[in-house]
């Protein structure tokens, strides 16, 4: 974990770590320039124009233009100096805001005090996240409890995890190496305890360990049998073209937008999966009644994560989990337009050999 | 005129024109009443001072191995809680401001003394009850309270600190509209508006900020408690709410709370450079409209505290350049300030120390919130010890600075007392260096990724952490001897002349200290504001 | 030595035994206009204090509104115009004392002080009911909560509802304390305004407080379409 005892940067070690790195060098920059200047004009006036006997300066007119032109000058180029701050920022951002679609997908779950990590293929980890290394990883999180944060300083990158909903992060390692994991969100008593590690791994030695994984199955399959052993297949079709007008077909659900009885379109993410096991009376899907029963208390955050990636992999949007086509989840603010991809079914048939 | 006799003749003025307990604690005198809200800012101060230290102790080694998780956890919330609602809120507007401003405007007294009085009374009740839920056990889930830890998950007091901090928080709303009532409507005859001294408008700036965002907490602070007590789903998952609407509905106040602790600030110190550059302020309308710009857009800008909350990246980009925008009233007071000493005639008292420290120190200060209001950036940093390092150089490199600047620069006029300069130059460097000791490593650590409110952290912060830590107890030390050299002044010092410093505002035409009724004869003001003329040049002491 | 700048406190336009001119005013007009501004900043501050309220109220009826909609039909619509049109009715009467008060006819002040007075005890009192009607029907939020419809059948996304409630309460609740505030203030001003307090040259509190009085009005006139009005029929 590059352990010098005198250190001033984290490594960096992921795409965005080098545009992060750039702009602080940028923003040291002025921040030295301008504490550096007002520090000098202050000594040096307080020298040059110590008060020396009994004098007090000439009243001076109230500067009329001089000063009018000096006020604007110094509003301004710090507005402008600000606003590239402001941009490039912004844009950092938005590159972090939009997970790439083919995304490799991990949940994690966060809970006083640790972080349980759920791989597609099955693995399971505990304070420990195995990653490939140059390949895009996207994180799906949710709390049991409290409000914590996943941060990666390594990766520069963070993000709150919320009970009662999902938040996502990703980012691309380009290190193989091993990285800090912090909590950043006060969460209690274990809060400074509630760290982890990531381990970059180069792509061989990332597929021997995901091999060696937990023998439960992939997430998809144990969301299979949790959904059966729930019943919800009692009601929801999970076949292509089965109707039975009581509960809506789940078949090719996910990342398509559905529309609610009272006009209203909600986009099927993982959020709404996650709303509809829940509080299946918030939002009731277009012709059909408000029969749906509770499932809360009678499945854990990590069975929904199950029962989440089950229900992605129905349809045609399936293919192997790892490399599954996923459309960014946005669980806040206005939706995107969902990228056509080329797995998207808008046209192509169902390809079950790509399991 | 008293003529001098061989006895000392003990200087008759609002300190002892009356006198005995209940004449104190039942006054309606303004003057007396800053001196009451003095010795309750000062309490707490030491109290959160104490929490300080003990974090800081903590801190020096990688483990946990002072106190328990839970303690640690305590301590950091108590000194956040202490040090913004009881010590950073009232303390310049309730000591400076209530002693100075009637002054400052030719009035008597406030508009309305006894509510002023009541507010003091307010700000003791909120602050006991604090203390009581110190005393049961504390509580820890740090000063900002995030459900759903503080509402179904903390095992501390939070319904008595949360009604603690409400009920202090009463205090702060009337102190400002006192202040707006008195500054519209008691105005000394031709003193109109852009005639007023700085400190005013900066004061004013403040009580708006005060009357509209502090209700919001107390309801805030209402529906918590609520919360906790009773279940009610507002703001915890587990009962239908939405944590996040918490975090929105604090920050609404608790970011203007940050201009409160920062304006007044900033009229102690553009008085005390006027003063002591004997020269009117460079661009006074400017230095007037920033104050109540800051104010204003000081409303707007909450969001940029919940960049990585699970606010939609939209809202977070209107957040980001509304607080670039904010960020550039206070640079111009920067340049104006510096300004004021060009050609100038400098005078590098004590106060005027403390003035150009806190120039310094705010200007970094308020840089590196720049970092923190670039997305990209503040990804990275918000949640580590570059936030802490930010908000402790502005609020105690900054707010502090002009706190004790002004304790310096009045106390001749409060106590009719002149202190010791030596001694008190000394302590403003000794503040001075163990102040960025203490808080410029925290901005390298926060680079490096140490969370803030972490008991114990991995070795390689190690360093800095040691640093931060020796650089406290200088800084503690450093506040310690004002206490001793100010203390015995009042005994010991020399009397202070009406005007000492040679200032120009309407305080300083008074005796020291001034006579209960403030003015004999109420004065008309037929002069621009600062006007400085050679009758008023006198020799420091 | 009485020069002419001296201004004696007390002096210049300090009426003959009416409204007693603080020191620290320079005369009975300037102590009013201060009074004046310091009521409506203290107004404004109300209005944030509720708006806080407000605020988590439109968050979440965006967030829930099927809930919202379903919740807020179990409010007695006829109950809660009857109480608006008693409120609207007290500040008329509140109006006229104020009237009264400024032309300094004592016993109507009285007669219509006393008036506010019972109507604004009239609101408290069917709000006591309602909120009784509410325990018995199991809509406070809490271990016994369980909201129904008409029929009898839980209420549409029922996890939901008690955020109504709790809001419901919490704005009514913090509605009525106003009130309750208010009404001991009348009851002071009843007693001065029989005593002959009140008259041309000063009725500045029965004024001010008749301001307060508005206040609390306007929020009711807020509260009541929000909480018994909106989306009534699109409940099912």
């Amino acid at each position: 974990m590059g352990e010098k005892s005198f250190q001033i940067f984290p490594e960096a070690a992921s795409t965005i770590a080098g545009h992060v790195d750039a702009l602080y060098a940028y923003l040291v920059l002025v921040s030295a320039f301008f504490s550096l200047l007002i520090a000098f004009c202050v000594v040096y006036f307080a020298v040059k124009y110590r008060r020396r006997g009994d004098e007090i300066p000439r009243p001076m007119d109230e500067h009329s233009i001089g000063g009018m032109i000096l006020e604007i000058v110094w509003s301004v180029i710090p507005l402008g100096l600000s606003l590239v701050m402001f941009a490039w920022g912004a844009s950092i951002f938005f590159t972090e805001s939009r997970p790439p679609a083919d995304s490799m997908e991990i949940y994690v779950t966060g809970k006083q005090w640790m972080w349980k990590i759920q791989h597609n293929e099955g693995a399971r980890e505990i304070n420990e996240l195995h990653v490939p290394v140059n390949r895009d990883i996207r994180l799906t999180l949710t709390s049991e409890d409290v409000i914590h944060d996943f941060y990666v300083p390594a990766f520069r990158t963070k993000t709150d995890v919320l009970p009662g909903r999902y938040t996502t992060e990703w980012f691309r390692p380009t290190k193989v190496g091993a990285y800090h994991i912090f909590c950043a969100e006060y969460c209690g008593t274990k809060h400074s305890g509630m760290i982890g590690t990531v381990y970059v791994m180069n792509e061989a030695d990332y597929n021997a360990w995901l091999a060696a994984g937990s023998g439960e199955g992939s997430m998809a399959e144990q969301g299979q049998a949790l959904f059966n052993q729930l019943g919800c297949g009692t009601c929801h079709p999970s076949e292509i073209n089965k109707l039975n007008g009581r509960c809506p077909n789940l078949f090719g659900l996910f990342g398509t937008t559905v529309e609610l009885n009272d006009g209203s379109k909600v986009k099927a993410d993982e959020s709404y999966i996650r709303e509809s096991v829940l509080y299946p009376q918030s939002k009731i899907v277009a012709g059909y009644d408000n029969i749906m029963p509770t499932f809360k208390g009678l499945v854990t955050e990590d069975g929904l994560l199950k029962v989440v990636e089950y229900i992605k992999s129905l349809g045609p949007r399936n293919g192997m989990p790892s490399s599954a086509t996923s459309a960014p989840a946005q669980t806040s603010g206005p939706q995107p337009p969902a990228a056509p991809t080329a797995n998207s079914r808008a046209g192509n048939p169902a390809t079950p050999g790509n399991r | 005129m008293i003529t001098a006799t061989p006895t000392v003749q003990v200087k008759k003025s609002y300190f002892n024109q009356k006198q005995g307990l209940a004449s104190w604690l039942l006054t309606l005198d303004h003057k007396r009443i800053a001196i009451l809200y003095l010795l309750g800012v000062t309490f707490f101060f030491a109290l959160g001072g104490i929490f300080a230290a003990l974090i800081r102790l903590e801190l020096a080694t990688p483990a946990g191995d002072l106190v328990e998780s839970n303690t640690y956890n305590k301590f950091f919330t108590m000194h956040g809680i202490i040090m913004v609602f009881l010590f950073l809120i009232p303390s310049i507007p309730a000591v400076m401001g209530n002693f100075c401003i009637p002054l400052m405007i030719g009035a008597k007294d406030v508009a309305f003394p006894r509510l002023n009085l009541m507010s003091w009374y307010i700000y003791m009740i909120g602050g006991c009850f604090v203390i009581t839920a110190l005393l049961m056990g504390g509580v820890d889930t740090g000063w900002t309270f995030y459900t759903p830890f503080s509402s179904s998950y903390s095992n501390g007091y939070v319904v008595a600190t949360g009604l603690g901090i409400f009920i202090a928080g009463f205090s702060s709303i009337l102190t400002g509209l006192n202040f707006i009532v008195t500054i519209h409507r008691m105005r000394a005859p031709g003193l109109t508006w852009f005639r007023l001294p700085l400190f005013i408008w900066a004061h004013y700036a403040t009580s708006m900020i005060q009357i509209l965002g502090t209700p919001v907490i107390a309801v805030t602070l209402f529906l918590l408690v609520l919360e906790r007590g009773l279940h009610i789903g507002f703001f915890d998952p587990a009962y239908g709410g939405d944590p996040v609407l918490f975090q929105h509905m604090f920050w609404f106040y608790s970011h203007p709370a940050v201009y409160i602790m920062i304006l007044p600030s900033m009229g102690v110190v553009t008085e005390i450079i006027t003063t002591f550059s004997s020269k009117k302020p460079f661009g006074y309308t400017f230095i007037a409209f920033s104050s109540v710009a800051i104010a204003v857009f000081g409303f707007i800008v909450w969001g940029h505290h919940l960049f990585v909350s699970g606010q939609s990246a939209y809202a977070g980009m209107v957040f980001s350049v509304l607080s670039y925008i904010v960020a550039i009233p206070s640079a111009i007071k920067v340049f104006n300030w510096t300004s004021t000493m060009y050609k100038g005639a400098v005078r590098l008292t004590t106060p005027m120390l403390y003035a150009l420290g806190f120039i310094g120190l705010f200007t970094i200060g308020g840089l590196t919130g720049l970092f923190l209001a670039s997305l990209g950036m503040d990804v990275h940093l918000t949640d580590t010890y570059f936030v802490i390092a930010h908000f402790h150089y502005v609020m105690v490199g900054g707010a502090i600075m002009g706190f004790l600047g002004g304790i310096h620069y009045w106390w001749p006029k409060i106590f009719g007392k002149m202190y010791n300069e030596n001694w008190s130059k000394i302590s403003a460097i000794i503040i001075f260096i163990g102040f960025n000791l203490t808080f410029f490593p925290q901005f390298i650590l926060g680079y490096m990724g140490m969370p803030r409110r972490y008991h114990a952290y991995p070795q390689e912060f190690q360093v800095w952490n040691v640093l931060s830590s020796a650089g406290a107890s200088i800084l503690g030390i450093g506040y310690l001897i004002p206490f001793c050299y100010l203390l015995w002044s009042l005994k010991y010092g020399p009397d202070a002349p009406p005007n000492p410093w040679g200032a120009a505002t309407l305080e300083w035409t008074t005796q020291s200290p001034p006579l209960a009724e403030n003015f004999e004869v109420t004065p008309v003001v037929t002069q621009e504001a600062y006007t400085y003329t050679t009758e008023e040049v006198v020799h420091v002491g | 030595m009485d020069s002419p700048t001296v201004i004696a406190p007390g002096e210049a336009g300090a009426p003959p035994h009416h409204g007693h001119v603080e020191h620290h005013f320079e005369d009975a007009s300037q102590q009013k206009d201060a009074a004046t501004v310091g009521m409506w900043c203290f107004l404004v501050t109300e209005v944030m204090f509720f708006g806080g309220l407000f605020l988590a109220y439109f968050a979440y009826r965006q967030a829930y509104p099927a809930a919202f909609a379903s919740a807020s039909n179990n409010t007695n619509l006829i109950i809660g115009a009857a109480n608006t049109t008693v409120l609207i009715c007290s500040s008329l009467t509140m109006a006229l004392a104020v009237h009264f008060a400024a032309l300094g006819k004592r016993q109507l002040i009285v007669l219509f002080l006393a008036l506010t007075l019972l109507l604004g005890a009239t609101f408290l009192g069917v709000k006591a009911y309602e909120y009784h009607d509410k325990w018995v029907r199991h809509e406070v939020p809490g271990y016994h909560f369980d909201c129904r419809t008409e029929e009898g059948a839980p209420c549409t996304d029922a996890a939901h509802t008690p955020l109504f409630f709790s809001l419901y309460f919490g704005m009514t609740g913090l509605h009525a304390t106003h009130m309750i505030v208010g009404v001991g203030i009348i009851l002071f001003l009843i007693a001065k305004a029989r005593k002959g307090a009140y008259g041309p040259e000063w009725y500045t509190p029965v004024e001010l407080f008749g301001l307060y009085w508005h206040f609390v009005d306007i929020v009711w006139i807020f509260l009541f379409p929000l909480l018994y009005l909106i989306d009534r029929s699109a409940a099912k």
